[in-house]
């Protein structure tokens, strides 16, 4: 898998964690943070009948307190596994949501995918690229955004579709993506079309590490296209057929 | 010719709080659990045989049967999957389903588990749906709390335990047996069959692996019966189906109708392409799934219309893309996805979509000549069908789809000037402030 790793200017802050735990010394986990990954890390474990099951949560874990999977991460995860750090850095670089290097509070994900990118998603992105004067996998230098285009995620009918911190951000333009990202970037957080109150990329992680954040009951059920085929089935008053009485 | 639409999953998306278990149980949520409990295992999987489910991942394997592969008093831990990986580009059933209504899902996965004789159970889901994921931890805990997970369920004996599995941007994972090396905590690259998961799966025990899509349907064949599901598509395809529309379209969404519809019959109801354009070509599954034209507009969409007329059903990913589409560009973007989500695992999948995406750039630049169109077959002839997985088969549709089908806009981009199309034109605000 080859994966684009443009840096805007900033200087790099990660060794490549295959150096081994040598690396970890560079960008070290806190006491605090590892003390906080080792009790959530236990309930993750405990999830599995296999322990190693758990490695993609505790990746999460990991990156929940570091914005990304830092060497100490994968040593701490190498550790809490019983693993070698080239084991888990196999795992850890094979999966592109655990990012290599720090990202901002807000991951800009611009859906580039054929149809999203047709319908607008390419020039989206190169606006998007543009205004922030960042490349792909980029940070603004205020930490806010980092941008990235992303494959398919699966919302097709609202196309072309922006993902902040993975909540849905559907039927953009150019002029909305812009506002968008100014927004994140001003600290006015925008609604998700479809989703909760945004949360930092951090907490975001930790959602995914398993753990929930209480925003469940947020946001709507199905947005408008999700609920096309229903409306059109009252249009025309369609339905299934009535089961009959069982036999 | 005209069609019924028939809402079954998608029927409670719209009501108030539809993820809420007191929701669900209000439009009748966890009958059809109460009810398969007090049947013997062996009797539902003869209900899903009979009523001819076939799964909705894009293989269209007989759900029945694969259950019925379980080994029976083996003594080993049986474990139930359910695939919510959903990633193949243009599919977005399984994410709205699991944002709205959850517990559907849940349901469906218990009484599947309870069939197949597994107390554990796992819902692997892509990372890339906060929300989605939020939505499934919460019914998890909802349905624990309400004694519906756990031990002893409802009193039948039953002990199950479920847990949210959560992808983290890996394609390749909505492959059965890669999916289950990343659950097991390794790379997700798919395993050699045989053995095949039912016989040796997760932690090398009898596993089914079922769609999102699909286990949502076997409530509804609890609550309706085989006949009932049979009454609904056609002989070799019963039952309904999410059919996703997305693209050039008026109107875009998910709708459920028989299995057997045509696309003709979809866009008349739905309004027909956007205003002003006409169709050029869709797939009916998925990138992964051979192109089609206007000319296929009249085949059946179940399982064996599409491949009667050169490719697949797929996951009912209708992408449609109109005369401003150039074939060559799109074409190009799938391989580059393809390109980046093969696993490197085998030989002709890691090299041939990597030659893909440089030749298919050349040709977009207008570097190309018509040898390269040679090139692109023969390397599709040596991933089709040589390839560990069918990620490289996948690969190969569009490009021999769209060589098939047009040719001659391939040659348009070979006199040097690169593409002919206007990619503004092609664009949802093309004419707008945007």
């Amino acid at each position: 898998m080859s994966h684009d790793h443009s840096t805007n200017g900033l200087p790099t802050v990660t060794l490549d964690p295959r150096l081994g735990p040598a690396a970890a010394a560079v960008d070290p986990l806190s006491d605090d943070a590892k003390a906080r990954v080792r009790t959530l890390g236990a309930e993750v474990i405990a999830r599995y009948p296999r322990a190693r099951s758990a490695i993609m949560p505790l990746l999460y874990l990991v990156q929940a307190e570091q914005g990304y999977v830092s060497p100490s991460g994968i040593t701490l995860v190498a550790e809490l596994l019983n693993l070698t750090t080239a084991e888990v850095a196999a795992v850890s670089t094979f999966y592109t949501m655990y990012k290599r290097r720090t990202c901002g509070d807000y991951h800009v994900g611009v859906c580039t995918n054929t149809l999203c990118a047709i319908l607008g998603g390419d020039a989206i992105f190169a606006a998007l690229k543009e205004h922030l004067g960042v490349g792909n996998n980029g940070t603004t230098p205020d930490d806010k955004v980092t941008l990235e285009h992303i494959e398919c995620n699966a919302a097709c009918d609202y196309a072309p579709v922006v993902m902040v911190n993975w909540e849905f951000f559907d039927n953009q333009t150019i002029e909305s993506a812009k506002e968008l990202v100014d927004k994140l970037r001003s600290g006015e957080l925008p609604m998700p079309t479809r989703g909760a109150p945004l949360v930092t990329h951090v907490e975001t992680s930790r959602v995914l590490a398993g753990f929930t954040d209480g925003l469940v009951n947020e946001g709507p059920s199905a947005g408008a296209e999700s609920l096309a085929g229903l409306d059109l089935a009252k249009e025309r008053h369609e339905s299934a057929p009535t089961p009959g009485p069982r036999s | 010719m005209t069609f019924t639409l028939t809402p079954v999953l998608t029927a409670n998306w719209g009501t108030p709080e539809s993820w809420t278990l007191d929701a669900y149980r209000r439009t009748g949520g966890y009958g059809a659990l109460g009810d398969a409990l007090k049947m013997p295992p062996d009797a539902l999987i003869q209900l899903v045989k009979d009523s001819g489910l076939r799964g909705r991942g894009g293989a269209g394997f007989p759900t029945g049967m694969k259950w019925g592969f379980i080994p029976q008093g083996d003594g080993k831990p049986h474990y139930l999957v359910v695939n919510a990986d959903e990633s193949e580009p243009g599919t977005c059933k399984d994410i709205p389903l699991m944002m709205a209504s959850p517990h559907t899902l849940l349901e469906g996965l218990l009484i599947s588990a309870y069939a197949i004789r597994a107390n554990r159970a796992f819902i692997y889901v892509r990372g890339e749906v906060l929300h989605v994921v939020r939505r499934l931890l919460n019914a998890v805990d909802e349905a624990k709390a309400a004694g519906l997970i756990g031990s002893n369920v409802l009193g039948s004996g039953f002990d199950i335990e479920v847990v949210v599995h959560i992808g983290a941007g890996a394609y390749i994972c909505g492959e059965e047996t890669a999916l289950l090396e990343s659950l097991e905590g390794f790379r997700g690259q798919p395993r050699l069959r045989p053995p095949f998961p039912a016989i040796e799966g997760l932690y090398a025990c009898p596993t089914v692996i079922n769609n999102v899509e699909t286990i949502s349907s076997v409530p509804a064949i609890v609550r309706g019966g085989a006949a009932w599901f049979k009454s609904m598509g056609t002989e070799k395809s019963p039952g309904f189906k999410i059919f996703s529309l997305s693209g050039h379209v008026a109107r875009p969404g998910q709708y459920e109708a028989p299995l057997g519809i045509t696309l003709r019959e979809l866009l008349d109801a739905t309004g027909g392409m956007r205003a002003g354009h006409e169709l050029k070509f869709w797939t009916p599954g998925g990138s992964s799934t051979p192109l089609f034209t206007a000319e296929h507009l009249d085949v059946p969409l179940d399982f064996e219309g599409p491949p009667a007329h050169g490719s697949m059903l797929g996951t009912t990913a209708l992408q449609l893309f109109d005369e401003t589409t150039c074939v060559v560009r799109a074409v190009l973007r799938w391989s580059e996805f393809y390109a980046h989500e093969s696993c490197g695992k085998c030989t002709p999948c890691r090299e041939g979509v990597f030659w893909y995406v440089q030749i298919l750039q050349r040709l977009e630049r207008g570097e190309g000549d018509e040898q390269d169109l040679d090139t692109l077959l023969d390397v599709s002839e040596n991933i089709l069908g040589r390839a560990f997985c069918a990620l490289g088969d996948g690969a190969t549709s569009p490009v021999t789809s769209s060589i098939q089908y047009f040719r001659d806009e391939y040659l348009a981009h070979f006199d040097g000037r690169g593409c002919p199309f206007d990619p503004v034109a092609s664009t949802v605000f093309a004419g707008a402030d945007a």
